[in-house]
């Protein structure tokens, strides 16, 4: 049992070891390092010492001095086998194997010979491997847009993995493409109208959904059951089954290349999901205090405003947020009523951009990191808003 | 008392309700509806203009003096397909001006010059002239003559008003050698991303249920991916495979895990020799398929994740009196606690992923066996501009969702309100 364990212990420990010295090594040859071999196997091997060695001490000595006293030693080791690299890079192997190293504090001979502890090692290590992955996998295109927009076509033509950016250069060379896009391709107007569309979208949906949800929360009318059942049903239905019709109609009534055009689809489409969530809130609040309102000689109007709405504000903010972000990311609808530069968005400014072939990569990933920046400080700011709204909003996406 | 009080009700709610549900019948409702009539339709991209008479003014010199004066009005008919009919024209003269000589097809009246034309062909030109004098001898004001605009109006056939119907968009979207084809990508695109999220959704739900430093910063960074616009990272995406000089193909290249770079996006096949059997795998659809996956699994993460917060814990505790492992806690209890959320999860997603368009749109274009069928409805529509033929095939989509729906309905409709 004990053996199995430790045999299970140093083969997954070091396995990640080794990974994520390897991912070191990957974003450290994107910072222009000519790394050619990731040398797996050596680092295994080194990982595998490291490992025996760290159970083997155990808790003879005290920990932070053992840490330190391995890691420094291991990364000695490394440089030794490996080839030259600069101080920084030997600096971030030896907080890898510090990290490493204080991970398995608890690990000695005694605590391998617990119960069921091979599998609880490995389901850690799963963990700390989940991490990493999902760390890794979602934040590195996030990565690359970011340092694109600081590099030139030129450079990245000639050694496109040294994604470093350079900063002898001045101010104005580093930040080179956000002033070519908003000077020339003109894309502070595209933020304006993103934002005017997508606050318009915001408080028009709104305006028509807090009565309508209302309405199927509180009141009694005919075809009731009916409507609330069809509002998911429409919801379901896509863009892209819209987009026929609605650009023949638009066409002939003049309202393509129109905000006004945008504003009323965008309000159409998410008007579904807005009275779904809100309704469900309403529904929460409880009877009496509209009825209080009533007494007090309120009338429906009355009671919208002064009651439902301060009670239902965390509702409303999600409702918003939801909205604007469907708005502010929406791209269909852009591309296929917007041909007229002057009333692009931003998304459809950027889909514009790439039409081009000759437009340098950096001016595109500028311009991603402008449309996408804003919507992920809304986010994070707001965080616990939008994701109760994604949560009621997940059918769609 | 009550039944006045339940009418205003009704009223009330009607009110509330009317603004709401007229607009989503004009923009949603109507077009499902809209995209039956024109599918029948040969309709063009071009013919949706509605054909329009259009003159333009010059105003000429014809003497050394400027008592007299030529108007030329150079009339045509903006559409080259559709005639129009009983074209009328009118434009004002200023004051004590007159025509001399007026055409007989026009009246003169109160400063007035009223014109009927008839009917102009489809492309139909002509250079219209009038005479106009001052009844003083005076200078005519060239500007002012010129300041007012004609005013045309006519009557044309709106094609898509008309009542010649055909099947003909139809029997090529099925009788097409590719439908079936068109049919497969799409549900290969459709089942396995959807799978591949959810399986994913689990992993990352999993892992936030747990306890460790950096969670909620692990909790917002992986709804990045839905929250940010799909233009920028589809095209962030397309620049990080680009063959030529993609981050990723240079660094396989760099550490000698492949020869040449591949063409992930551009390639339809990848041929894969495993132990003497040639395999062909769908590399642009697969590499699109992991967009979707990578974008879209966040919900599905979102979803499971609220679900494993709500199962109890004493469920757990249980588990550990009875020594249970982690894995065996995960399969015994976690996973049946979920299964109810995931098959929900899993129509709900299909359902959306079976209508994506943006992303296939801005990666492939449709091209190196991409194509789906949302796909195919741009292409048709617009790249085609046969609206015709892209309304035959929303209508192909519109029925396969009511009948992915009927199938969810009567499947989980009654749990999902439980939940």
């Amino acid at each position: 049992m004990k053996f199995k364990s430790l045999i299970i212990t140093l083969f997954v420990s070091s396995i990640f070891l080794s990974t994520i010295i390897c991912i070191w090594k990957i974003m450290a040859t994107l910072q222009g390092l000519s790394f050619t071999n990731l040398n797996f196997n050596l680092n295994m091997l080194l990982a595998l010492g490291l490992t025996i060695i760290c159970i083997l001490i155990g808790k003879k000595i005290n920990h932070i001095f053992k840490i330190l006293i391995l890691s420094l030693l291991f990364t000695i080791i490394y440089k030794l086998l490996n080839e030259s690299s600069p101080l920084w890079f030997t600096t971030g192997i030896f907080f890898l194997f510090l990290f490493f190293t204080n991970k398995l504090k608890k690990f000695d001979l005694k605590y391998l010979s617990q119960d069921f502890i091979s599998e609880k090692i490995i389901f850690d290590f799963l963990s700390l491997f989940a991490i990493v992955f999902f760390a890794l996998v979602i934040l590195f295109p996030f990565y690359i847009m970011f340092v694109t927009s600081f590099k030139t076509q030129t450079a990245l033509l000639i050694n496109p993995l040294d994604l470093s950016i350079d900063f002898s250069k001045n101010i104005f060379e580093i930040f080179k493409s956000y002033f070519v896009i908003f000077k020339t391709y003109d894309f502070g107007r595209y933020i304006l109208t993103s934002s005017y569309v997508s606050i318009g979208t915001v408080l028009i949906t709104l305006l028509f959904a807090i009565p309508a949800a209302y309405a199927v929360a509180r009141l009694n009318f005919f075809g009731k059951t009916f409507l609330s059942t069809s509002i998911l049903i429409i919801y379901m239905f896509p863009a892209i089954v819209l987009v026929i019709p609605l650009y023949t109609v638009f066409s002939q009534l003049g309202l393509r290349n129109s905000i006004e055009g945008l504003l009323i689809v965008y309000t159409a489409t998410t008007l579904p999901v807005a009275i779904y969530m809100l309704q469900g809130y309403f529904k929460s609040i409880p009877k009496e205090i509209e009825e209080a309102g009533l007494i007090d000689g309120q009338n429906w109007f009355g009671i919208i405003i002064k009651i439902i709405i301060p009670l239902s504000l965390p509702a409303i903010a999600s409702v918003s947020l939801y909205v604007f972000m469907i708005a502010w990311n929406e791209f269909l609808f852009s591309l296929m009523f917007l041909d007229n530069p002057k009333t692009f968005t931003l998304s459809r400014a950027i889909n514009h951009l790439t039409g081009d072939a000759e437009t340098p990569r950096q001016y595109l990933m500028a311009g991603s990191v402008v449309v996408t920046l804003p919507i992920l400080l809304i986010f994070v700011y707001f965080e616990k808003y939008l994701v109760s709204g994604l949560t009621a909003g997940s059918v769609k996406g | 008392m009550s039944t006045t009080l339940s009418k205003i009700e009704k009223k009330t709610a009607y009110t509330l309700l009317l603004p709401a549900v007229f607009l989503v019948f004009a923009i949603v409702l109507f077009p499902i509806f809209a995209n039956i009539w024109i599918s029948f339709k040969e309709v063009e991209l071009k013919d949706i203009r509605i054909p329009e008479p259009r003159a333009k003014k010059i105003v000429k010199t014809i003497s050394e003096n400027n008592f007299e004066l030529k108007i030329i009005y150079k009339l045509r008919n903006s559409s080259l397909i559709q005639d129009i009919s009983k074209v009328k024209f009118s434009d004002k003269l200023p004051k004590n001006v007159k025509p001399v000589n007026l055409d007989k097809r026009c009246e003169f009246k109160s400063q007035k010059i009223k014109c009927l034309f008839g009917t102009w062909k489809a492309g139909y030109r002509e250079n219209f002239e009038i005479f106009v004098k001052d009844i003083n001898n005076n200078n005519i004001n060239k500007k002012n003559l010129k300041s007012y605009k004609p005013d045309l109006s006519g009557e044309s056939d709106n094609i898509l008003l008309t009542t010649n119907f055909t099947l003909k968009n139809f029997k090529k979207v099925f009788f097409n050698n590719n439908f079936f084809e068109l049919l497969m990508t799409t549900f290969y695109f459709t089942f396995f991303g959807t799978l591949g999220a959810i399986l994913l959704g689990i992993f990352a739900a999993q892992l936030v249920n747990q306890k460790f430093y950096g969670r909620s910063f692990m909790r917002s960074i992986l709804l990045f991916p839905y929250v940010g616009p799909v233009v920028a990272l589809a095209y962030t995406w397309t620049l990080l495979l680009d063959p030529n000089s993609g981050t990723l193909n240079s660094l396989l290249v760099n550490f000698n895990i492949i020869d040449k770079p591949i063409n992930l996006l551009g390639q339809k096949y990848l041929i894969i020799n495993i132990l003497g059997f040639e395999l062909k795998l769908r590399l642009a659809l697969t590499t699109v398929i992991f967009f979707e996956i990578w974008r879209y699994f966040p919900l599905a993460f979102l979803f499971i994740l609220a679900r494993l917060q709500a199962i109890p814990k004493d469920l757990y505790e249980a588990a550990d009196v009875d020594g249970a492992g982690p894995f065996r806690k995960f399969f015994s209890i976690t996973l049946p606690q979920i299964t109810a959320i995931l098959s929900i999860l899993f129509m709900i997603r299909f359902i959306w992923n079976f209508n994506k368009f943006e992303d296939i749109f801005l990666l492939t274009g449709g091209a190196s066996g991409t194509l789906t069928l949302p796909i195919s409805v741009y292409q048709q529509g617009f790249a085609i501009s046969n609206i015709g033929m892209g309304s035959a095939v929303s209508i192909v989509i519109v029925l396969l969702l009511i009948t992915f729906m009927l199938i969810y309905f009567k499947l989980i409709g009654k749990k999902a309100n439980e939940i």
